[in-house]
């Protein structure tokens, strides 16, 4: 929290949080008001987002959009089991200063030691990466639910003081305070120091207006008839009991499939015939299926 | 203001939600960034600096409508029109004016008849108006809900008191029959799947409806008895703190949505915990083996591959009405998670018993599984009316010797025997041959014993005897299971 006020060279991105939905939507992201405001205040107080959502919302695409409207660099650290400091944060290029040891073949050690822990054997990672660039960047952290909690620790210092220290070298403190955000599938509770750093943004399954504007945008050709069934299906669809849901991701796939087949308009049969773009698994569809023909024989 | 964050702040800790004074820090800070006449824009920032969990989202939603309700000139209540008297004493909220056009047919209220409602209201349907909608939701209360004075309520009698008034089912069935006859190009008809695509629309516009109704109650009952009343009746305990016993049938599907996020973080932390657990016993053998290289100094001790053993589990659970809802959350959860077992097997019992593994093999979901397991399992002996007893019986004369030393057993019950003969012998049999004995009551540890309880008799053959009364505390035993 200390230097979020003293950060002096901060300069805010976003005029307001209407701003940030046209620009947003002018790199073909579309916006609710809750999520352009979260983007907002994450510019104003300085600090990081967590997105947590459904897989297939637009978590991920969020900070690439943001990153695109900005004109900032994306620096991505994708998350896994496993992962480490010296994966996440950075580490020493221990080859070169093996060679610089043998080079100096006879110098006093004090003299090699102060060399050899020199920035020039550094080796960025990502967190570093993002908190040492001098021009703009967005830092995205994908899927942070994945890895441990012991591991979460690294993250807390980058993300309440953005900055990182290293025993030999010292404290790296960043000289402007990214853009950061951290997405999760939500497979596990993350702990409370971590959520308490971030701004908060549950992604959901849009409306079906906003579903339908989605669709106009990327899916190109698509007539406005097509794009409302779409998302009107897709909404019957997942108002339906089924292991997954379709989401917004597979709803433009199925609408480019839709569109390059040269379909009009979508009854029940091409529904079907369709529904293992939207849905992933074997008994979802046999279901879905046999919702839709139900109503086929009620009628 | 501070002092309105404050008391919100300190309403929402009340509700369940951990809100730490760094956030409720952010939150200060946060609102100050934007602008206070934006209510959506003010809601999304306390929304995302003091709420970080999904599942909370309602309770702040709630706790927030009532706090922050809506008082701009619009939604100015006359006091005379509504309770008499009353002036507005509530603390200041954000008097948000949320730009809106005022209809004039909402404003002139007195003479509106139920049949000028009606066309109102099938006119915002099929347009999609929503400042209609709004107004109409304000006529509809003022009409039919009959609100009182001081009443300590939170609403629901009044929702539904207007709700009933208004026949939504028959508007939209209504606006459904039209759509059906006018469609373009007479000739064809709607295609079913057009034809349910189409309810759904007008099914989500009600919907719309049923919320600016819900909101204008609540706005009213603000002004009636303060914010921190109204919050206080309105609280709702989250999904994962609702009693098993006393759900009612939203907070039930409320909770079975929340079941599965939590079978599948068990998953993953139990799947991880194993993998965790690295260093078995001391291998003596190859360790004195491998010590030969450095001289028979044992420098490099040598352990056990550890071989975590999946236990084995034996679910047999009360399913009779009183105690159904425990039991189906605790099959589902059990069987969601079944790959941390070696095997589950599961018996349903009232007065007979039945076992049911096979229904929940043969399904796909586990939601298809408990409802099949209603329908097909055998459990009803006499009359009907749990007997512990004979159900544990039969379970050892049938099943018994399948038991060994690598089985858990976890019996589901309140031990309402309905004062036949406990038969715990059996339960004592059962738990010398099994690993383990639990059981876990859905009942609050207070009523155990009283009435035709009996689960201090059962409890003395158990190796633990849990309280078990919401999805929080099944989860936490689940996890220990392992």
């Amino acid at each position: 929290m200390s230097g979020r006020d003293e950060g002096g060279a901060r300069r805010e991105r976003f005029a307001s949080v209407a701003a940030v939905r046209e620009q947003l939507h002018s790199v073909g992201y579309l916006a609710d008001d809750g999520l352009s405001g979260v983007v907002y205040l994450a510019d104003r107080l300085g600090k990081p987002v967590l997105v947590e959502g459904p897989a297939g919302t637009g978590k991920t695409e969020l900070a690439k959009s943001v990153a695109a409207m900005t004109g900032a660099r994306l620096i991505r650290l994708q998350c896994y089991e496993g992962l480490d400091e010296s994966k996440a944060l950075y580490e020493w290029n221990y080859k070169r200063q093996l060679l610089r040891i043998q080079v100096e073949q006879g110098a006093a050690w004090a003299d090699i030691e102060e060399d050899i822990f020199t920035e020039e054997f550094l080796l960025t990672r990502p967190l570093l990466e993002a908190i040492r660039a001098s021009e703009p960047v967005v830092l995205l952290i994908d899927e942070v639910d994945r890895v441990e909690i012991e591991t979460e620790a690294l993250l807390l210092e980058v993300l309440s003081d953005y900055q990182v220290s290293i025993p030999e070298l010292g404290t790296v403190t960043a000289t402007q305070i990214p853009l950061v955000f951290l997405t999760s599938n939500n497979t596990r509770e993350l702990s409370e120091a971590l959520k308490r750093r971030c701004l908060y943004l549950h992604l959901d399954y849009p409306s079906v207006e906003r579903e339908r504007e989605i669709v106009l945008v990327k899916v190109p050709g698509i007539s406005e008839q097509l794009a409302d069934q779409v998302a009107r299906i897709v909404r019957s669809l997942r108002s339906l009991d089924l292991k997954k849901h379709p989401s917004i991701s597979e709803t433009l796939d199925w609408s480019r499939t839709l569109v390059l087949l040269g379909i009009e308009s979508v009854d029940a049969e091409t529904t079907r015939e369709t529904l293992n773009l939207l849905l992933k698994y074997r008994s979802d569809i046999e279901a879905a299926s046999k919702e839709l023909g139900a109503t086929a024989m009620t009628a | 203001m501070l002092d309105v964050l404050t008391g919100f702040v300190a309403e929402l800790r009340r509700s369940g939600l951990p809100v730490s004074v760094t956030e409720a820090a952010d939150a200060a800070e946060a609102i100050r960034h934007v602008p206070l006449e934006d209510r959506q824009a003010f809601k999304y920032a306390l929304g995302a600096t003091l709420v970080k969990s999904s599942a909370h989202w309602r309770a702040f939603d709630t706790a927030f409508e009532v706090y922050f309700s809506l008082r701009g000139s619009q939604y100015e209540i006359g006091t005379d029109e509504l309770f008499g008297t009353r002036e507005e004493d509530v603390p200041g909220g954000v008097g948000a004016g949320e730009v809106r056009e005022r209809r004039d047919g909402a404003g002139g209220l007195e003479a509106v008849s139920p049949e000028e409602i009606a066309a109102m209201l099938y006119r915002a349907l099929r347009d999609r108006d929503k400042a209609m909608l709004a107004a109409v939701a304000r006529l509809a209360v003022r009409l039919y809900a009959g609100m009182e004075p001081g009443r300590p309520v939170g609403g629901t009698y009044y929702f539904y008191r207007t709700l009933r008034n208004l026949d939504l089912d028959g508007v939209v069935e209504r606006l459904v029959d039209e759509a059906r006859g006018t469609v373009p190009g007479d000739a064809e008809a709607l295609t079913p799947l057009e034809e349910r695509l189409l309810e759904e629309e007008y099914r989500a516009r009600v919907e719309e409806l049923q919320r600016e109704i819900e909101a204008e109650i609540r706005r009213r009952l603000v002004s009636d008895r303060g914010a921190g009343a109204l919050a206080q009746a309105l609280r709702k305990p989250l999904p994962e703190d609702v009693d098993f016993m006393h759900a009612s049938r939203e907070e039930l599907v409320m909770m079975r949505r929340a079941i599965q996020p939590l079978a599948r973080k068990l998953q993953a932390r139990l799947a991880r915990k194993r993998r965790h657990l690295r260093r078995g016993a001391l291998d003596f053998r190859s360790t004195v083996r491998h010590s030969l290289s450095y001289g028979g100094v044992p420098a490099d001790p040598r352990f056990r591959h550890p071989r975590p053993s999946k236990p084995e589990i034996v679910v047999i659970a009360d399913i009779s009405g009183s105690v159904a809802a425990f039991a189906r959350f605790t099959l589902h959860l059990v069987h969601a998670i079944g790959a941390q077992f070696s095997q589950v097997r599961s018996f349903v019992f009232i007065d007979g018993i039945d076992e049911v593994s096979r229904i929940f093999e043969r399904c796909e979901t586990v939601t298809e599984a408990v409802h099949r397991v209603n329908q097909e399992a055998d459990v009803v002996w006499v009359d009907g009316h749990s007997d512990y007893g004979h159900a544990l019986g039969v379970f050892r004369e049938r099943w018994g010797r399948q038991i060994g030393p690598k089985t858990s057993i976890i019996v589901l019950g309140d031990a309402r025997s309905n004062y036949h003969s406990p038969e715990a012998w059996v339960l004592k049999e059962l738990q010398q041959r099994a690993r383990h004995v639990y059981w876990l009551n859905p009942e609050p540890k207070s009523y155990w014993g009283s009435g035709d309880s009996i689960i201090e008799q059962y409890a003395q053959f158990c190796d633990g005897v849990y309280e078990c009364r919401n999805l929080r505390q099944l989860g936490a035993f689940v996890e220990n299971l392992v």
